[in-house]
């Protein structure tokens, strides 16, 4: 891991894989959400709607996964010190917000044929509600941190107060999930939920490859606001440099 | 013993200023009163989510003291003077955690009859036992997310974002009347106390 410790290494490879993936990714989901779109037979139960699984499913797998992302991309740039993985983290977290923002608005325009309703205090609704604010939290903090000038070091973008609110919350995170999942089976009996049948094949397989397509998509747009902010901290060193020297 | 010594002196600091104390616990009865006229005089709703509207109003009234807990003694050189005499940071943190839990919980319980009696709460004793094993988050979270803003510009508006969501477990097993709901609170309260003066102290270490 330390061999990509160097920017440099590492902007190497990523200009070669940022629009790898990016474009890969691309493809792929429009291949999946085709099949799944127009291919695939509708649900016998849930009829044409079930179509919204395709962007919910690696939606809500993206909200948590990046979550997850930031919060080790955290524990890294705590322990090891590691420029790359604070900078990861900030770049991670803004597209695991918007996933999780994609999941609640396609999960709540699912809701209202099938459940009647946009909104349900429904469990994993709930849990991922929670996990918006989770993100907005430590967005919040990552912002004001690097608008008042970075950590020690002065370096936008290697403040170390919202890394520790990601551990914070990770930690937080599985307990949060058990207490909603409980007050959910206190306060409202199971009329809602969702029965997962085993999947049909000829659903499965768009599932997959959209899901696969959106990480794609995913890394390609985290490796691209990493060089972004890289190419930020370059440039605004650059400046320095010329205003030293012109003085 | 520091940590006693600390607790001391944030306590007798606490005491000088009554009127500091006395805010979250106005604030707490000012929301419990809004209550009834937002939703009505009805004697049978009140009491029905007269529990939930205690615990709101307490979360509410911790976000309050926020600007006191880490601030001051980040200005005054308090801190500098604890990291040079080679005390842990750990320890000034859990000084002023139980410190604050005296000063902000006790005032509280004492205002939850009062709270009681406006919202026509039935029981008193199973939401003061509660609010008793739920406070210490109450008092943690906030001082995790003050040591975690400490020094930056609009920190208090950020404290309300980063203590809510951490909040949740702690209002939804304080609220509930389910049997074990009192463990599961004492529980989360417990691993948010544990985890603060570390996280709260890696903050201040990290925002120098």
């Amino acid at each position: 891991m330390h061999r990509f410790a160097n920017p440099a290494r590492f902007l190497r490879i990523a200009r070669v894989l940022t629009p790898l993936l990016t474009l890969v990714g691309v493809a792929v989901t429009a291949v999946g959400l085709w099949i799944g779109l127009f291919a695939s037979p509708p649900d016998y139960q849930q009829g044409e709607s079930v179509r919204i699984m395709y962007v919910h499913v690696p939606a809500a797998w993206l909200a948590s996964g990046g979550y997850f992302g930031v919060a080790l991309a955290s524990a890294v740039s705590l322990v090891w010190r590691h420029p790359l993985a604070s900078i990861a983290a900030r770049a991670i977290a803004p597209v695991g917000a918007l996933f999780t923002a994609i999941c609640l608005v396609t999960g709540s325009l699912w809701g209202k044929p099938t459940w009647g309703t946009y909104w349900v205090w429904d469990a994993r609704l709930t849990s991922m509600l929670v996990l918006l604010f989770l993100y907005l939290g430590y967005l919040a903090l990552a912002n004001a941190e690097d608008e008042r000038g970075g950590g020690s070091g002065g370096d936008p973008g290697q403040a170390k107060g919202a890394a520790i609110l990601a551990l914070v919350g990770v930690v937080n995170l599985p307990i949060i999930k058990f207490s909603v999942e409980w007050w959910h089976t206190l306060h409202q009996g199971p009329s809602i939920t969702l029965t997962k049948s085993t999947i049909d094949p000829a659903m499965l397989l768009p599932l997959l490859l959209s899901l696969g397509g959106f990480t794609l998509i995913f890394g390609g747009v985290v490796l691209m606001r990493m060089r972004a902010a890289l190419a930020r901290t370059r440039s605004a060193a650059r400046g320095r440099r010329l205003a030293e020297a012109y003085a | 013993m520091i940590f006693l010594i600390l607790v001391r002196r944030d306590l007798s600091l606490a005491l000088r200023q009554p009127g500091a104390l006395l805010l979250p616990v106005v604030f707490f009865i000012l929301v419990a009163a809004l209550f009834p006229f937002a939703v009505g005089p009805d004697a049978r709703l009140l009491a029905r989510i007269a529990p939930g509207v205690v615990w709101v109003a307490a979360l509410l009234a911790s976000l309050l003291p926020v600007e006191t807990l880490v601030a001051p003694d980040v200005a005054d050189g308090t801190i500098d003077q604890i990291v040079v005499r080679g005390i842990a940071l750990e320890t000034w943190a859990a000084a002023r955690l139980v410190a604050h839990w005296l000063g902000f919980a006790l005032p509280l319980l004492i205002a939850l009859p009062v709270a009681a009696v406006l919202l026509g709460l039935p029981a008193l004793g199973p939401l003061a036992l509660g609010l008793a094993l739920g406070t210490p988050a109450l008092a943690a979270l906030p001082l995790l997310a003050a040591s975690l803003t400490a020094g930056l510009r609009g920190g208090g508006a950020l404290t309300g974002l980063i203590v809510v969501p951490l909040a949740l477990p702690v209002l939804i097993f304080g609220v509930a009347d389910a049997p074990g709901a009192l463990r599961l609170l004492a529980a989360s309260s417990l691993v948010i106390v544990a985890l603060t003066p570390f996280a709260a102290a890696a903050a201040l270490r990290a925002a120098d």
